[in-house]
């Protein structure tokens, strides 16, 4: 059973996708139920496969019994193992924590949301338990496509957003698709680990600089990072609810994954710090795109789009963390895929429970929300808390880390950058915490309605939201532990 | 020196937190404040178990968890931390007596919240205290910067709003924008935060970089109101007055300074700071900021802003006792830490309870008080000699011993700042004295049915004075304390 855990945790939630889709012509209220239980066995695989990869270092799958460089090989190691676990786990808490507002959101079509649902997740794990390189793109494919979809789902300018993101994320997709045929042309190879074996000979081929580059180009569109972002926040925003708090923890952060995967893995350390000399203004990019995020994440006034934005701040901090070229900066890349995926989850699910029971997200729509909802907004504070940076909640942490690279990097660009971008998010977050806090509610007649109740989101909203918060600080507490145990073999030992 | 592992330091900060959750789901204020109580008494009596081991010597530590790989969050008791704690848990007992009488004599609101983030606050106070390096201390500064901020916005009007704003800004803006990237860089160039007797900077960077820490780390720790980063301090008295006089004359603001002495010591270590002379720097900074605070405090007529500024002035007199790099100056600025706050809390009591009793704030209205409420005002004289130096006051033994390390460091220009200081100290507290007692019959502006403000605000106050007048006499064990610490750091 064990040794199948690469292939069950995609198969599994692939094949229930078929089953939900069924059972939402026959009985809508089989759905859930299954996609619950298909993603409780990727959560239970994804665990045991990292617990393997503590032992065994790497986890090596054949489908169908090819072997490598022909057939399609799964291969685990302690970076995706990582990143599989926060995927899986974030997929099922939001499943789970969503499930009232998706039945309020969508009554008819609940069949049809969690097909896309689970085949987005399905892709998602693919591409990061992929070892083959054009594998990973017809899983990205799944996952885009799969995503469009949710995103369409939601209110009145959602189709607008999406075919906004549809354009951009198709480019994306095939500069990622054209690199990789140009690597093909030059290896004859689309096994992650055969092409990087066979390139150190070929390091100062135009070809390779090329592929490199246009993989490159590909992956940041798909992960918005500044300035190819536009896509990012009208589609965060407009999406329901619970398609929100999945896409947002996790598209961007599979894309950072993959982006650190093909530097690392397909491109060696050597290639990407050593033969080329990018890594300078792939920072000072990442500097720009951090303080461009910020700034506009200023400029909301609604709770959602701020978020989208504190987004493509966050996306900047990972690549320029995986670019500095030290042990801390990629350390503090890959911490944050788990760190961000949490919060980004925290602060989303805490707008879906505001949504579920005022209808809004708007500023004005906040006020008064400490009354009204005083656990949400506690958890929402948590999470501000933790993308601020404060200890010893995650953030703090993984900031810690990107911030000691950029001093070990003598980039103090970058430094300044996080401050900055810390400090504005104080701004940010307190602004909403403000309105909700001295706001006075206002009844219908426009009177400030005093003595406001308690109307709290239902329990099963709350507990998964309440768990995420908590864990915040918990992941922020182990933090020694995933790395020393973790994330300091995922990195190569080339990259000191 | 002998240390031993015991949880207790991590108990007492965690007494506080447990009792949170009690008090949120209290039926009744009383059942509340008893907890209240309950809290602050065993936590006293946690840190106050600790005493006799330290003053022989022995160090406690305990490690909570390691958070990064060598980095871990880590409590040490040595003399320093538990002068402190001595002097922040047993204030919380007398403040939480104050607290029932001020927020139930003015009817506030939302006193469950109220009570829930004191309890917060302290447990956040106890843990710098306690903080074996620079990252725990960091955690539970910036806890308490944001375990205060619904204290200081209580009221929830404009006022708040704006005050609640420039706090946040100038507190957590400092600690982000300097401590953060401070503690990153004496990371990276030493390899560890923990604070050490000679402190752990010595021999790893040039002198300009060194300076630059230093500049980051003493400004960085704006809860010590250092100007020009101390603005928030008087903004931030529009709360209510039980949490002005802990947190703003007991707790915030004192752990700014804690934490700036505790890095000079510990971080950068007395003989670094003597090597690179950057002692006069430091002097300085903390004597701009002395005389400054003390003439602003001259034009204020609000009284607790102008105890605000008084505040702002005498932290400075902490940060100076340590800049002096003599022994007897640093245990002259570390004794200061418990004579101010207990001078200044009475202060601060004072001014609630006239405001309680009267509903003034404003000194020109207060002619004649003392006749009516003749305790308060009396407590409020004491507290004011032992805030200017005088005897029978607490306050003249650390001014005596600031005096004494400015002539051993050779400083003589620091002996004129602190006779000016104390001047402008008498200049702005005697007339509120006299014009409370002395005043004619027709000058006075209260009617005959003014009376005191109700027990519970009253009998605390009254105890605060008596310990410090009582501190002159008996200044143990918070001299004792200052004295081992100076001994441990300059290894005499």
């Amino acid at each position: 059973m064990s040794q199948h855990y690469p292939v069950l945790l995609v198969i599994v939630p692939l094949l229930s996708a078929f089953f939900i889709s069924a059972a939402g012509w026959l009985n809508r209220r089989l759905c859930f139920p299954i996609a619950v239980a298909a993603l409780s066995v990727a959560v239970f695989s994804s665990v045991g496969l990292l617990l393997r990869v503590l032992n065994e270092n790497v986890v090596l799958y054949k489908l169908g019994g090819w072997s490598p460089p022909w057939g399609i090989v799964y291969s685990v190691d302690y970076l995706n193992g990582l990143v599989l676990v926060v995927v899986s786990v974030v997929a099922l808490l939001n499943l789970v924590a969503t499930q009232r507002s998706v039945e309020q959101e969508f009554s008819e079509k609940i069949g049809a949301f969690y097909t896309l649902y689970i085949l987005f997740v399905t892709g998602l794990l693919g591409i990061v338990v992929t070892g083959d390189a054009f594998n990973l793109y017809v899983l990205l494919e799944i996952a885009s496509l799969t995503g469009y979809g949710l995103i369409a789902m939601g209110e009145a300018r959602a189709p607008l957003a999406t075919l906004n993101y549809l354009y951009m994320g198709t480019i994306g997709a095939s500069f990622y698709l054209l690199g990789i045929g140009y690597l093909y042309i030059v290896t004859g190879s689309l096994n992650m680990a055969d092409i990087s074996a066979i390139l150190p000979s070929l390091y100062h081929s135009r070809t390779v600089l090329a592929a490199f580059i246009i993989c490159m180009v590909g992956v940041w569109l798909k992960m918005a990072f500044f300035p190819l972002h536009a896509w990012l926040p009208n589609a965060y925003t407009y999406a329901p609810s619970a398609a929100s708090s999945l896409i947002a923890p996790l598209m961007t952060k599979v894309m950072i994954y993959v982006m650190i995967r093909l530097m690392l893995t397909v491109f060696t350390p050597e290639f990407v710090f050593g033969t080329l000399t990018l890594s300078n203004s792939v920072v000072w990019l990442a500097v720009i795109a951090i303080v461009m995020g910020a700034v506009l994440a200023l400029a909301q006034r609604n709770l959602k789009k701020m978020l989208a934005y504190i987004i493509v701040a966050e996306v900047g901090y990972m690549v320029g963390g995986a670019w500095l070229g030290n042990r801390a900066g990629m350390t503090g890349a890959i911490l944050h895929i788990a760190n961000d995926a949490l919060m980004t989850l925290c602060v989303f699910l805490v707008v879906g429970n505001i949504v579920y029971k005022i209808k809004g997200y708007a500023f004005d729509d906040l006020k008064g929300l400490f009354r009204k909802m005083p656990f949400t907004m506690g958890a929402f504070v948590v999470g501000a808390l933790s993308i601020i940076g404060v200890p010893p909640t995650c953030g703090f942490f993984s900031k810690w880390y990107l911030i000691l690279g950029s001093i070990q990097a003598g980039h103090y660009g970058f430094m300044a950058a996080l401050l900055f971008s810390s400090l504005v998010n104080v701004i940010l977050f307190f602004r909403v915490i403000e309105i909700g806090y001295y706001e006075p509610v206002q009844d219908h007649e426009g009177h400030e309605a005093h003595a406001e109740r308690v109307a709290e989101a239902p329990l099963s909203m709350l507990v998964p939201l309440l768990i995420v918060a908590a864990g915040l600080v918990v992941v922020g507490l182990y933090t020694g532990d995933i790395v020393e145990h973790v994330i300091e073999f995922a990195i190569p030992k080339g990259i000191v | 020196m002998e240390t031993i592992t015991s949880i207790k330091p991590f108990l007492a900060v965690l007494v506080s937190l447990c009792v949170v959750p009690i008090i949120i789901s209290a039926r009744s204020p009383n059942v509340r404040e008893t907890w209240t109580f309950v809290a602050a008494a065993t936590k006293f009596l946690i840190v106050a178990s600790m005493v006799p081991m330290v003053l022989n010597g022995i160090e406690i530590v305990y490690t909570v968890a390691e958070v990064l790989p060598g980095v871990a969050i880590k409590f040490r008791v040595d003399a320093l931390g538990m002068l402190f704690a001595l002097v922040s848990s047993s204030l919380w007992i007398v403040t939480s007596a104050y607290s029932i009488g001020y927020m139930r004599g003015l009817k506030e609101h939302s006193q469950t919240r109220y009570f829930c983030f004191f309890a917060l606050a302290l447990s956040a106070t106890i843990g710098v205290a306690f903080s074996a390096n620079l990252l725990t201390l960091y955690l539970f500064y910036e806890m308490l910067s944001f375990a205060t901020y619904p204290l200081v916005t209580h009221h929830q009007d404009e006022e708040a709003r704006s005050s609640g704003r420039k706090y946040l800004l100038y507190i957590v803006g400092t600690s982000i924008g300097f401590v953060l990237p401070a503690m990153l860089i004496s990371y990276n160039l030493a390899g560890t935060l923990e604070f050490a007797r000679q402190g752990f900077l010595a021999g790893t960077g040039s002198k300009g970089l060194i300076g630059l820490l230093l500049i980051l780390l003493i400004f960085g720790f704006a809860k010590a109101a250092i100007m020009p980063f101390h603005s928030w301090l008087p903004a931030a008295m529009v709360a209510p007055t039980p949490v002005s006089a802990l947190l703003h004359a007991v707790a915030v603001v004192k752990v700014g300074v804690f934490s700036i002495v505790r890095v000079l010591t510990g971080v950068f270590g007395i003989n670094l700071l003597l090597s690179f002379d950057f002692g006069p720097f430091i002097i300085f900074v903390a004597s701009v900021t002395i005389l400054v605070g003390s003439f602003i405090a001259l034009t204020q007529d609000n009284l607790k802003r102008l105890l605000a500024f008084s505040t702002i002035a005498q932290l400075s007199y902490i940060v100076l006792g340590i800049g002096l790099l003599s022994p007897k100056g640093m245990t002259g600025g570390m004794v200061h830490i418990a004579m101010h706050a207990f001078g200044k809390i009475t202060l601060f009591f004072c001014a609630g309870a006239i405001f309680v009793a009267t509903g003034k704030r404003n000194i020109s209205e207060m002619v004649g008080i003392g006749r009516r409420m003749p305790v308060t005002m009396a407590a409020f004289f004491i507290a004011s000699l032992s805030i200017i130096g005088l005897p029978p006051c607490g306050g003249f033994i650390s001014k005596w011993y600031l005096v004494l390390g400015s002539l051993e460091a050779h400083q003589m220009p620091i002996l004129f700042v602190l006779l000016l200081s104390s001047l402008l100290n008498a200049a702005y507290f005697m007339p509120i004295v006299y014009k409370a007692f002395f005043c004619s019959p027709e000058e006075t502006m209260f009617e005959k049915g003014v009376k005191e403000a109700p027990p519970f605000c009253v009998v605390p106050l009254v105890i605060t004075a008596l310990i410090s007048m009582v501190l002159l006499f008996y200044p143990q064990p918070f001299f004792g304390l200052a004295d081992m610490m100076v001994k441990s750091i300059t290894g005499g």
